[in-house]
C-alpha cells in the first residue's frame, strides 16, 4: 500500500491509497459542505444540491448521468452531513477513465428548472419519510438544542417550509460559494493507475474556478436540554442525548472512542448489560462522532413507555459511576481488541479504505495507514480515558424523547 | 484465477462448505441449521426467536458475559438471527482466530445453558423487537406483504406477536432446541484466509458428535392474496406488491433475475426512472426477487405522501405490467455489466463469500462457481428472458398499503 498526494493549481487535492493487488478501486469527490454552512432562508440546500448534482452537466442529462453511472460501477451513491457531501462510485481498475470523467463532470451541474422541481418533491418525499421513521427527529432537535446557535445545530434535510420556498437561483448561488476546487478532494483506493488520475483531474477539473469558501468555525457553548415530543402514533418511546466530546482534529479521539465502545457500544458494554441484556430497552448505544473544531457523544435509547424514566436513570447513574470510578485494564483491553480487529477487516475492502483516506484528509489534512490507526487505539492507557472523561463529561448532555409519553420526568 | 472450493458432509448431517481466498487476512463463517420460524408450533410464534435468545446466554464453559467478552477479544463481529428457514450464526474476524470462535459456536449449539433465570429478561428483548416494528411501517408493510402472500408456515414474522411471545415457557424453549438445533440438513460455511484439512480436521471434532433429531413436518394453509390495507396516522403510505417469481433453486431463476434486474437494479432501472426520477413520487421505490426453498417472489416496495400514493400504486403496477412486455438487449446489457463487477468485487470480501456458498448449498446442494455464473449471466439474451415472460404472466397478485387511507385495486 502507498499513500499519494497532489494539488492542482486551482487547490484540488487529490489523495489515494494504492493496493496493486485489489480487485476494485474506488473513488469519490468529498466537498467541505454541509449544514453548517447554510442559514434559515437556505436550510436543506448541501442535501438538495447532493441529489440535482446527480441530474446533469452541460453535457449529460439526468438519464445520462443515471445510465452511465450504471454502466460504470458496480456501486454509487452520495451523502451530506453536517459538514461534508460526497459522491462515490466502486468500480474495477479497467473502468477508471471514464469513471473519473463522469464523477468530475457530475461536479459542474447545471440545475435544470425543470429537475429541480421534479427533485423538491423526492426531497420532500424523504423528509416525510424520516418524519414517519423513528426516532422521529429526535436526533435533529437533540442536536439542534445542544448546540444552540451555533451551525452544527442545523437540519441537514431542512423543513418542508425551507425545502419548499428555495429556488434554482439561491442553490445555484450555494453552489457558487462552496463548490470551488480549494475545498474539495478527490480520494481514491484500490488498484488505482495514479498517474493516469493526476493526469485526468488535470484535464477534468483543472479548469475548474478556484475561490475561497470560508467556514465559520466558532467555538462551540454547550447547551444543557430536556425536551419530550407528544407522538402519540408511536409504540415505543425514544430517548436521545447529545453532549460534549473530541473534536476531528483533536487526538483525544481515539481515547473517546474506546470509552463509547466500552461504555456504550451496542453489544457487550456496560449499557448493553445493564439495559439491553435484561430486556429493560430494545436498542442502547453511546458513540463518539467528530466535526471540524468539535465532536459529540451521541446517546441512543429506545424501549417501552413504561421503562422510559427507570431507563433514564439507569442511563443517568451508569455514566455518573464510569466518571467517577473509571474503566478497568480489561475493558480497555476487550474494546482495543474489538476495535482493532474491526479497522483490519475493513481495510480489506477499497471502498472503506476510500472513505478513510478521504476523511481523514478533509477533516484534518492527514493520512493515517491501517498501522498507524491500529497502533493510534492500541496506545490509548486509562490515564489518557480519566483526561478524556474530565475534560468531556457525559453528564451535561441535551436529551430529546419522543413517544407515546405526554411528559416524563428528567432524571 | 481459479477459484478453490472445498465441500465435505460429516456422518452427523452437517455440510461443510469452504472457500479458500488466500489474498485476505480475514475469515467468516455462516452456519445455518434449519430451525426457522417455519419450524414452529403454529400458536408458539416467536419461539426462535427467544430460543436463539437464550442460546446466546451462555453455552460450554461460559456464561453469557464469558461468552460475548471472549468473542469480542478475538476480534469476531458476530450476530443470530432466524429467518423463516433457518436460525442462522455467523462473523468475520481476523483468520488466526477462527478456530477459536467456531468452538465458542459448537458450544451454542449443542451445549447451551440456556438459563431459566434468564427466560424473563430474554422475553423481555424479543417482546421488544415486536413493539419496534409497529414503529417501523416500512417494515411492518413487508412481513405483512410476505404473510399474505405466502401464508402460514412461508410467510411468518419471526418476531411472533405479544401474545404468543408472553406465553412461551422455558419448556417450550428446551423442546425448540432439543427438537431443531440439529445438524440434518445444517450447513456450516467457511470464506477467506483458511487451510481446509486443518479446518475439515476441526470441524470434525468440534461438531462430529452432534446429535441428529427426527426431521419436521411442515403444514401449508392456502394464502389470502389480493388486497389488504393497514390504517395508520402517518405521513407517508408504504405500497407493497408481491406476484409470484421463481426459486434460487430453480433452473429458470435468471430469466426472472435478468427481468427483475432491468425494473430495479440500479439508477437507470425502469421503477427508479418512472417512479421517482420523471415523476418524483417517492424517495424509496424496489423490486426484489424473494427465494424460499421450491418457490420465489417477486417483492416490491415504495413509500410515498398520502395524496401521491394513488398514482404511485398505477404507475408501478403499469411498470410491472409493462416488464411482462419485454426487456431490451440494451437494458439487459447493462445489467450484465453490472452484476460481472460486482461477482468481481465479491472477491473482496470474505462474508460475502461466506453467505454466497452457504446459500448455493441450501438451494441447489452443491457451491455453483463463479465461472459458471458468469456463464449463465453471458447467456442471458432479451428473447430467452422475453420467452420466459410471456410463458409466465402474473396472476393471484398481494397488495398491501399501510397509510392513512386505502386506495384503489384492481384486480
Amino acid at each position: 500500500m502507498q499513500f499519494r498526494h497532489h494539488k492542482l493549481a486551482n487547490g484540488l487535492e487529490i489523495v489515494a491509497e494504492i493496493a496493486p493487488n485489489a480487485y476494485s478501486s474506488a473513488y469519490a469527490f468529498f466537498v467541505r459542505t454541509g449544514a453548517r454552512d447554510e442559514n434559515d432562508q437556505i436550510s436543506g440546500v448541501s442535501h438538495f444540491l447532493e441529489h440535482m448534482v446527480f441530474k446533469g452537466s452541460a453535457k449529460r442529462s439526468a438519464a445520462d448521468v443515471n445510465r452511465d453511472l450504471d454502466d460504470l460501477s458496480s456501486s454509487s451513491n452520495a451523502y451530506t452531513s453536517e459538514e461534508q457531501t460526497v459522491y462515490y462510485a466502486t468500480t474495477l481498475p479497467e473502468d477508471q477513465e471514464p469513471l473519473v470523467e463522469l464523477l468530475s463532470d457530475m461536479m459542474r451541474p447545471v440545475l435544470r428548472q425543470e429537475d429541480f422541481e421534479t427533485e423538491k418533491q423526492v426531497i420532500l418525499e424523504e423528509i416525510a419519510k424520516y418524519d414517519d421513521q423513528p426516532p422521529y427527529g429526535a436526533h435533529e432537535k437533540s442536536m439542534a438544542a445542544f448546540f444552540g446557535a451555533h451551525p452544527l445545530g442545523r437540519s441537514v434535510l431542512g423543513t418542508v417550509e425551507s425545502v419548499g420556498e428555495l429556488a434554482r437561483d439561491q442553490m445555484l448561488g450555494y453552489f457558487e460559494q462552496r463548490y470551488s476546487p480549494r475545498n474539495m478532494v478527490l480520494a481514491a483506493a484500490g488498484n488505482i493507475d495514479w498517474e493516469n488520475l493526476i493526469r485526468q483531474a488535470e484535464r477534468h477539473c483543472g479548469p475548474w474556478q478556484a475561490f475561497d469558501a470560508p467556514r465559520i468555525k466558532a467555538d462551540v457553548i454547550p447547551h444543557e436540554a430536556f425536551q419530550v415530543i407528544h407522538k402519540p402514533q408511536a409504540v415505543q418511546q425514544y430517548v436521545v442525548q447529545v453532549a460534549g466530546a473530541p473534536a476531528a482534529e483533536d487526538d483525544d479521539r481515539y481515547a473517546a472512542r474506546l470509552l463509547a465502545t466500552i461504555v456504550g457500544d451496542d453489544t457487550g458494554s456496560r449499557l448493553f448489560w445493564e439495559l439491553v441484556d435484561s430486556g429493560l430497552a430494545e436498542y442502547a448505544a453511546i458513540g463518539a462522532h467528530e466535526f471540524q473544531h468539535a465532536g459529540i457523544y451521541l446517546t441512543y435509547l429506545s424501549c417501552s413507555p413504561e421503562n422510559a424514566a427507570e431507563n433514564m436513570a439507569r442511563v443517568r447513574d451508569l455514566l455518573a459511576e464510569v466518571e467517577t470510578g473509571g474503566i478497568t485494564p480489561a475493558e480497555l483491553l476487550q474494546a482495543q481488541n474489538k476495535i482493532c480487529a474491526h479497522i483490519v477487516l475493513q481495510s480489506e475492502r477499497p471502498t472503506s479504505r476510500m472513505f478513510a483516506v478521504g476523511n481523514g484528509w478533509i477533516q484534518r489534512q492527514q493520512y493515517k495507514t491501517v498501522r498507524e490507526a491500529v497502533a493510534a487505539y492500541r496506545e490509548v492507557t486509562l490515564d489518557d480515558i480519566a483526561a478524556v472523561l474530565k475534560k468531556y463529561p457525559f453528564s451535561r448532555p441535551a436529551t430529546v424523547a419522543v413517544g407515546p409519553l405526554e411528559q416524563l420526568a428528567e432524571p | 484465477m481459479t477459484q478453490k472450493t472445498y465441500s465435505h458432509q460429516f456422518s452427523c448431517g452437517l455440510t461443510l462448505v469452504a472457500e479458500e481466498m488466500d489474498w485476505l487476512e480475514s475469515a467468516a463463517f455462516a452456519l445455518l441449521v434449519p430451525a426457522g420460524c417455519a419450524y414452529e408450533p403454529a400458536d408458539k410464534l416467536g419461539l426462535g426467536n427467544l430460543t436463539c435468545e437464550m442460546a446466546q446466554r451462555g453455552a460450554g464453559e461460559r456464561d453469557s458475559r464469558q461468552f460475548l467478552s471472549d468473542l469480542e477479544n478475538l476480534g469476531a463481529d458476530s450476530s443470530a438471527s432466524v429467518s423463516i428457514a433457518h436460525t442462522s450464526v455467523g462473523g468475520a474476524m481476523p483468520a488466526e482466530s477462527l478456530p477459536a470462535v467456531l468452538s465458542i459456536y459448537a458450544d451454542l449449539m449443542q451445549r447451551p445453558h440456556l438459563p431459566e433465570d434468564q427466560l424473563e429478561d430474554a422475553r423481555l428483548g424479543v417482546l421488544q423487537e415486536v413493539r419496534s416494528i409497529e414503529d417501523d411501517l416500512a417494515q411492518k408493510l413487508m412481513l405483512g406483504l410476505r404473510q399474505r402472500h405466502y401464508a402460514d408456515p412461508w410467510g411468518r414474522n419471526p418476531q411472533g406477536t405479544i401474545e404468543t411471545v408472553a406465553s412461551l415457557t422455558m419448556a417450550d424453549v428446551r423442546r425448540h432446541w432439543q427438537q431443531l438445533y440439529s445438524p440434518r440438513g445444517a450447513i456450516l460455511s467457511v470464506a477467506g484466509k483458511i487451510d481446509w484439512p486443518a479446518l475439515r480436521d476441526q470441524v470434525a471434532a468440534l461438531f462430529g458428535d452432534w446429535k441428529a433429531a427426527p426431521a419436521t413436518k411442515l403444514q401449508e394453509t392456502p394464502p389470502p392474496r389480493r388486497y389488504q390495507h393497514v390504517q395508520v396516522e402517518s405521513s407517508q403510505t408504504h405500497i407493497g406488491l408481491a406476484l409470484d417469481g421463481v426459486s434460487y433453486s430453480q433452473e429458470d431463476y435468471f430469466q426472472l433475475r435478468g427481468a427483475v434486474g432491468v425494473l430495479s437494479d440500479g439508477m437507470s432501472s425502469r421503477l427508479f426512472t418512472e417512479v421517482r426520477e420523471k415523476r418524483g413520487l417517492v424517495y424509496t421505490v424496489y423490486a426484489m426477487c424473494h427465494s424460499l426453498k421450491d418457490r420465489g417472489s417477486i417483492l416490491a416496495y415504495a413509500g410515498t405522501t398520502a395524496e401521491r400514493a394513488q398514482e404511485t400504486l398505477d404507475v408501478m403496477t403499469a411498470e410491472i405490467r409493462k416488464l411482462y412486455e419485454g426487456v431490451t438487449k440494451d437494458e439487459l446489457d447493462r445489467l450484465k455489466g453490472r452484476i460481472k463487477r460486482a461477482l468481481i468485487i465479491q472477491q473482496e470480501s470474505s462474508p460475502s463469500r461466506a453467505g454466497s456458498i452457504a446459500l448455493d448449498w441450501y438451494y441447489l446442494a452443491r457451491i455453483r462457481p463463479l465461472t459458471e455464473l458468469r456463464q449463465i449471466i453471458d447467456n442471458l439474451t432479451a428473447d430467452g428472458i422475453n420467452a420466459w415472460l410471456a410463458a409466465n404472466a402474473p396472476r393471484d397478485l398481494t397488495v398491501c398499503t399501510v397509510g392513512p387511507e386505502p386506495l384503489e385495486w384492481k384486480e
